[in-house]
């Protein structure tokens, strides 16, 4: 087809313009410089993430043509189109739509965990709603506090499906279901279940997308501070390696902003004693990966591997693959390793009683909490971790506590467990952690140094990628998968004998932890999630050491307490197991 | 036994014993209404008593679908005379059989009377009911056996589809039914020929022809007495549009509710299969169709056509927004035809006689006939088949006989929950779909109720809004929440808690949802009360003022004491002697009217 | 409320062989039957228990909250038990306007139940549906499979009160 068939002329708000066949309404008007509000509406479609319900319509314009209001989020423009988006029928079309949906939502703005960052206020202040002119019965659900991770507050949810969407068709867990009809329709689990007791893996992509507080993370922010404030417990925290490349838009920096430095600043003013870095954690985890990657190859180990540093997938596979459980990798994921190690490593060196330990994690991640509770993650009584705070609750903190983010000198990670190298960093994104992986077994197998540790076949955005990596002539093939609808696609063929890798990376957000469910959100700008991902390999770039078993506190580590990777010892306080679960 | 070629069809046909030679044939309705007064054990009484006196030679019994006067049920229609007997009980049929059938006597007490001219009128055809009326979509409904494939065949059944099959190419049909000016009858009114042109140009390996009998409206009941009374026309219909649109499967979505439609279906599809008019190489043509049924289970909304497309797929039945049509992506995203049962029981009529026939019927831009369901406060309670252009007066006074007690007739509701109401001004206006359109009103589906005086057009608005609103499917804002305030400022008007600016919040509201909801269901759910709110303003306002009288009362010119009211009341409010006036205490009225009901003198005044 | 769900051994265990077979014997897609599933399963169960909708999601491999989600949009699918009479007032126009929703009250006053809750003694369910197609008997009450129309007031106590004595076919 010639570009020329493919282009259509239409009119927003009587200016000419030309836009490609396919485009909607709501991009022909950008184009235009007109703005047209949305709330349902979600693109993440580089992420295969699309929510085209065209449910709250809140979006319409008129089309001249036919007189009649059209979703601008769905509805494609024809040729010769004539689009008015703010003909009085459209603005009282609009209004009436978000009126009726403030009539039944609970308005309570000043205490929601949601305020000020919730796309539902912002409409009503962008539409200069002054009064909701129809009153009436409002839904009344018991809100869920059930699970580890997630905070369901039915009454503020706005059927706007996205979290639906996400779970179902992105994640392809389906614990979230619109159930009943007409006004009575809540988005809720089956049988209105305790999101506890569900199949859900906490990804919490449902709560990254949710433009409501209907969806939110658990917060563990007043526990915290009561720890905080506790002379006689040791607070430790962990900074994950995605964290640092997202804060900072929580205090207006751009997107992919590094802070670090200010990010251990701010902790150690919030009253943390220690100061560690889940990249330690990271590099940690490669070394055992790797070597366990070296033994299955070598021993004829169950294959391929699977990294399981992510707890919504490892989730995902005891509920949905009971079958394939010996394939992931029994490693720990880093906090795990890092909270282990503390309460062991760490205490003994210092002598501190482990139980007046209490290990705070900052993770970009709502399924760390249920994991920090999982009892396989303790030793002798003591969880790894006792309380994840996510990226967003630090920024809450950070902000209660009157601290100014942006004049914070930057600080650097306490010792044992702070240092790191640009390995651990690149598991923030998508690819990272068989990137690192690769660089550490590659000269584990050949005894060689390996020159070149950028491996680009692995990065990028696509959801399934594969590539081939040589190691003294044997190939190790290699899969990733970010999104649990990507690796089930993997699992299945695994599970039918069709899987041709020897190791298989996987993430259940997209783009990795990056796209985390506890990271500020991105409101639908997947531009964002790029920009987190370029610094988290610019972070590496900037690494002097750039492979994790030359870590030298790892190395350490080895001699002065672990032994050798794989060894008794670590394998006590460093690998897991898994259990098959009924799915629900 | 496979019919392969058309002369194997005609062959057929003339094979069939002619019901001539036996001098009586009786059409025994067994359509829903007649079946829920037990006519169907009065067929069997009827079956066991000619068999008993040895009467088969000569009189045939056929048990038929709807013949259409259903509010006069269960209902024989003796032919050659056309004799018909209404509201036939059981205990009746031996006089049937001993009078009619032995000695050729008519049983006088069984026959109907006309309720205006009060005069006993002996056959069918010379009643208004059915003299204004012409049958294209009911062909044979209420004339043949619809269990029995050859009755079909007899009426020039399956030869459309030969002649389609062996001498048409898709175009060509389409084109046929294109000039014939066929509407889609299930509510829309979207040209069918152009709709079946739309699929034939999709380019795609799989298609679906489907049937929406879905009949949701309330107090609709056209389609189920086509699928019922004459079940191969559907499916005959079915392959032609298969055919013409390029499918190979067609599907079949009716209502749970119509267990007793089901049945009768499902016999239909397999006797069509066992004679090759459904499966492999139909007549030899080299074309393949099947057809299955899928059920639905209880949701309003499934009418609509991507929310009965979502409900074939197992899915929640919710509407998608349109484009993209079923055309271009319908079940399993394949390319697909919606279209409704009436609809396609033109079709082979159409086939038959062809176009120009067809399009000579009707008005300028509504070609054909239309079934409409009519009910409420009318004498003939019925289906009425009639060309389009017939006028509400028509049907209402001629058809249907006018009000039972020739009370006065307030208006008209047309097109169910998705319509509106027609005032006395406009019950000349021609019925076609531009017409009603031009008086702010719908065609729908056809249910057409009849609302006297009596009847409080708030509480009628009400009940369609409460119908819409527990129909919503909840997917989108102004539906799901709009027609709940709606509902709720109605409910606070009837109350007497409502106030005056209720009226303007209604009709803003109204007009909203109207404008911005994403299917039909939203997009028409106000009309009931924007239409009603049009015509009977002041009733709203009644209401919105608090002025409106809600406790019954007593005319005390007429009433003469006779106590029957003072009996009834369940709060013990009326007072008064014997053969003196009665006074009702009107706080403690709670307006059941059972008073009114018993009032000999038509004393009690409603409020 | 997760252990109720996941266990079945309290479904009658002949009624799922029932179901197991119905669903074996489905041609193509399965999860694309689920309605068709749902009918045939609250055939032979009378309602569709919670165990019963999981139980169902598992054999056609799909979440139980799809499931679920489609039992509670149709209103022909009862999560509830239901009594050993299904009463259906119809409450379709033709109905209503000639005293449909008198009609209803008063059942449920007889019956002693509530819309669509199975009455104490476990004989009724009261439910209200919409037009059935036998608007010409306008008002029409249904009771399991037997059809009630042009109903009056004061005839709904002496049908109800046959069925109470397990009468139902003198009508
Ligand atoms: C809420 C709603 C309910 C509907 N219900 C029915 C129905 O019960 N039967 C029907 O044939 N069409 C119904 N329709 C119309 C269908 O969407 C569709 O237009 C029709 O089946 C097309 O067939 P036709 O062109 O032959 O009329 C309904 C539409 C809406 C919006
Ligand atoms: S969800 Fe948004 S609008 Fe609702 S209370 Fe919270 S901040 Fe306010
Ligand atoms: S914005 Fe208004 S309601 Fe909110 S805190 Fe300020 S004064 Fe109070
Ligand atoms: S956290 Fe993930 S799995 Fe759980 S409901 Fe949300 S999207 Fe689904
Ligand atoms: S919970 Fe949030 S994301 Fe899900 S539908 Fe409600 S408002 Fe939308
Ligand atoms: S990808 Fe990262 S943020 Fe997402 S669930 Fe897994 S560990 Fe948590
Ligand atoms: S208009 Fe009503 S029925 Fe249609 S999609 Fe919206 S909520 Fe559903
Ligand atoms: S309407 Fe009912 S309560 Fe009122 S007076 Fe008449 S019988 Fe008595
Ligand atoms: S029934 Fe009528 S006539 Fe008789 S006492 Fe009552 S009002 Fe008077
Ligand atoms: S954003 Fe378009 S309908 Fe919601
Ligand atoms: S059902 Fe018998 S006349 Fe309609
Ligand atoms: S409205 Fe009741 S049967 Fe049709």
């Amino acid at each position: 087809m010639k570009l020329i068939d493919k282009m259509i002329n239409c009119t927003v708000n009587g200016m000419d313009i030309t836009v490609e066949k396919g485009t909607s309404v709501l991009d022909a008007a950008a184009k235009a410089g007109v703005h047209i509000p949305t709330l349902c509406h979600l693109n993440l479609h580089d992420l295969n993430a699309v929510n085209q319900s065209a449910n709250c319509r809140v979006c319409v314009v008129e089309d001249e043509n036919s007189g009649r209001l059209v979703p601008s989020c769905s509805q494609e423009v024809y040729d010769g189109m004539n689009i008015e988006t703010d003909s009085l029928k459209a603005v009282m079309g609009r209004r009436t739509s978000l009126e009726l949906l403030l009539s039944n939502h609970p308005q309570d703005c000043l205490t929601c965990i949601k305020n000020l960052d919730c796309e539902l206020q912002s409409l009503a202040h962008e539409m200069n709603i002054k009064e909701i002119h129809y009153q009436g019965e409002k839904m009344k659900h018991p809100i869920d506090t059930t699970s580890q991770a997630i905070h369901k507050d039915p009454n503020k949810c706005i059927m706007c499906r996205r979290c639906i969407t996400m779970c179902n068709d992105v994640q392809t867990v389906g614990v979230l279901s619109p159930l009943k009809r007409g006004f009575d329709v809540v988005v809720a689990t089956a049988f209105h279940m305790d999101m506890g007791d569900t199949s859900c893996t906490y990804c919490g992509q449902c709560v990254s997308v949710c433009p409501t507080g209907a969806l939110a993370e658990m917060d563990a922010s007043s526990k915290v501070w009561k720890r905080l404030n506790n002379p006689k417990k040791h607070v430790i925290v962990q900074v994950a390696p995605a964290v640092r490349v997202a804060l900072g838009e929580e205090f207006g920096y751009d997107p992919g902003e590094i802070s670090t430095g200010k990010i251990v600043s701010a902790l150690r003013r919030l009253g943390f004693d220690t100061v560690f870095d889940t990249n330690f954690g990271a590099d940690l985890t490669i070394v055992e990966e790797a070597k366990e990657l070296v033994d299955r190859i070598e021993g004829g180990g169950p294959m391929p591997m699977l990294t399981s540093c992510c707890p919504a997938w490892v989730q995902f596979i005891e509920q949905q693959f009971p079958e394939l459980l010996d394939v992931p990798s029994t490693c720990k994921s880093p906090q795990s390793m890092v909270g282990s190690l503390a309460k062991t490593y760490y205490a003994e060196q210092n002598n501190i009683d482990p139980e007046d330990i209490t290990m705070v994690s900052i993770m970009p991640c709502v399924a760390k909490k249920a994991e920090a509770a999982r009892e396989e993650l303790s030793v002798e009584g003591h969880y790894n971790v006792d309380y994840v705070l996510t990226t967003r609750e630090l920024a809450r903190m950070i902000k209660e506590a009157a601290i100014d983010f942006k004049t914070l000198r930057d600080d650097s990670f306490d010792q044992l467990l702070g240092e790191s190298t640009g390995a651990a960093a690149i598991f923030g994104t998508t690819g990272g952690v068989i990137e690192a992986a690769s660089r550490t077994a590659y000269e584990m197998v050949t005894g060689k140094e390996l020159k070149k540790v950028d491996f680009k076949d692995l990065r990028g955005i696509d959801g399934i990628r594969e590539a081939t990596i040589e190691m003294n002539g044997t190939k190790l093939r290699i899969g990733i998968a970010h999104e649990l609808g990507n690796a089930r696609k993997l699992l299945e063929d695994i599970r039918d004998g069709k899987s041709h890798f020897d190791a298989i990376e996987i993430m259940a957000c997209p783009g990795g932890c990056i796209g985390g469910g506890g990271q500020p959100y991105h409101h639908g700008k997947s531009e964002i999630l790029k920009k987190r991902a370029e610094s988290i390999y610019k972070i590496d770039m900037g690494s002097e050491v750039r492979k994790s078993h030359e870590n030298p506190m790892v190395k350490k580590v080895y001699k002065d307490f672990l032994e050798t990777p794989g060894s008794k010892r670590a394998k006590e306080l460093l690998h897991t197991t898994y259990s098959a679960k009924e799915r629900i | 036994m496979r019919v392969e070629s058309l002369d194997a069809l005609k062959k057929w046909k003339s094979k069939i014993p002619s019901t001539d030679t036996k001098s009586i044939r009786i059409l025994a309705c067994a359509g829903t209404s007649c079946l829920s007064s037990d006519s169907d054990l009065l067929i069997e009484r009827l079956k066991e008593q000619i068999e008993k006196r040895g009467l088969d030679t000569k009189v045939e019994l056929v048990r038929t679908g709807c013949v259409r006067l259903c509010g006069q049920g269960p209902l024989l229609l003796m032919e050659p005379e056309e004799i018909a007997y209404v509201k036939v009980h059981l205990d009746d049929v031996d006089e049937i059989v001993e009078k009619h059938l032995e000695n050729g006597e008519t049983v006088e007490r069984l026959l109907y009377t006309d309720p205006k001219k009060n005069e006993i009128i002996k056959a069918a055809k010379d009643m208004d009911f059915y003299k204004k009326q012409k049958r294209i979509a009911l062909l044979n409904c209420g004339s043949i056996d619809p269990w029995n494939i050859e009755h079909y065949i007899q009426n020039d059944g399956y030869e459309a589809l030969a002649t389609v099959l062996l001498e048409k190419s898709p175009k060509d049909v389409v084109e046929i039914i294109k000039k014939s000016g066929l509407r889609g009858r299930g509510g829309g009114g979207f040209s069918t020929g152009m709709k079946w042109g739309f699929t034939l140009q999709e380019k795609s390996d799989e298609k679906y022809m489907i049937c929406n009998a879905d009949e949701g409206d309330p107090g609709a009941f056209m389609d189920r007495s086509i699928i019922e009374g004459d079940p191969h026309a559907l499916i005959e219909a079915m392959v032609i549009g298969g055919y013409a649109t390029g499918a190979k499967e067609g599907l079949i979505y009716i209502r749970a509710e119509y267990a007793t439609s089901i049945e009768p279906l499902r016999k239909a599809i397999e006797d069509a299969r066992k004679h090759g008019f459904l499966g492999k190489d139909i007549f030899g043509s080299g074309f393949d169709f099947d057809i299955e049924i899928k059920l639905g289970a209880g949701a309003f909304v499934c009418g609509e056509e991507t929310a009965l497309i979502h409900s074939m797929e197992g899915l929640r039945g919710e509407p998608s927004t349109k484009p993209p049509f079923p055309s271009q992506k319908g079940f399993r995203g394949k390319p697909s035809t919606v279209n409704n049962v009436e609809t396609l029981a033109n079709i082979p009529v159409i086939l038959r006689k062809g176009a120009e026939w067809f399009a000579s019927i009707g008005t300028e831009d509504s070609k054909g006939t239309k079934v409409f369901a009519l009910a409420g406060n009318v004498r003939n309670i019925g289906l009425v088949e009639v060309p389009m252009g017939t006028t509400f007066r028509e049907i209402v006074f001629e058809i249907g006989g006018g009000h039972p007690e020739d009370k006065d007739i307030k208006a008209i509701q047309i097109g169910g929950p998705s319509g509106g109401v027609i005032t006395e001004e406009f019950f000349d206006t021609p019925i076609d779909y531009d017409s009603l359109n031009s008086i702010g009103a719908m065609m729908g589906s056809g249910g057409m109720i009849v609302m006297d005086e009596d009847s409080d057009m708030v509480e009628i608005a009400k009940f369609y809004l409460d119908f819409t609103q527990d129909e919503s499917c909840g997917k989108c804002t102004p539906c799901r929440i709009g027609t709940k305030r709606m509902y709720e400022i109605l409910e606070r008007l009837t109350n007497m808690e409502g106030e005056p600016e209720d009226l303007e919040r209604l009709r803003t509201l109204g007009e909203n949802i109207q404008s911005s909801s994403l299917c039909g269901l939203g997009q028409s759910a106000p009309n009931p009360v924007l239409s009603t709110m049009e015509y009977f303003a002041e009733e709203y306002e009644a209401y919105a003022y608090r002025t409106k009288k809600t406790k019954y009362s007593i005319d005390a010119e007429k009433c003469i004491g006779c106590t029957k009211c003072k009996r009834v009341c369940p709060t013990d409010c009326i007072s008064g002697d014997v053969r003196q006036v009665h006074v009702i205490d009107e706080s403690e009225c709670i307006a059941c009217g059972a008073c009114y009901d018993v009032c000999p003198k038509d004393a009690i005044i409603k409020p | 409320m997760r252990k109720e769900i996941l266990d079945t051994t309290t479904l009658d265990q002949e009624g799922l062989k029932k179901l197991d077979a119905y669903i074996e014997g489905l041609r193509g897609n399965k999860e694309e039957q689920l309605i068709h599933v749902l009918h045939h399963a609250q055939q032979i169960f009378g309602y569709l228990p919670k165990n019963l909708q999981w139980y169902i999601a598992n054999q056609l491999n799909m979440p139980s909250a799809k499931v679920n989600g489609v039992v509670t949009f149709y209103s022909l699918f009862s999560e509830e038990p239901r009594g050993k009479y299904t009463v259906s007032v119809c409450m379709g126009t033709a109905c209503f306007v000639k005293g449909a929703e008198k009609v209803l009250d008063r059942i449920l006053e007889l019956t002693k139940s509530e819309k669509g809750k199975m009455s104490d003694d476990g004989l009724f369910t009261v439910q209200d549906v919409r037009c059935i197609g036998a608007c010409g008997l306008a008002p029409v009450v249904t009771i399991n499979e037997k059809v009630y129309g042009n109903v009056k007031i004061n005839e709904v106590d002496d049908i109800i009160r046959r069925y109470k004595r397990g009468d139902q076919h003198a009508s």
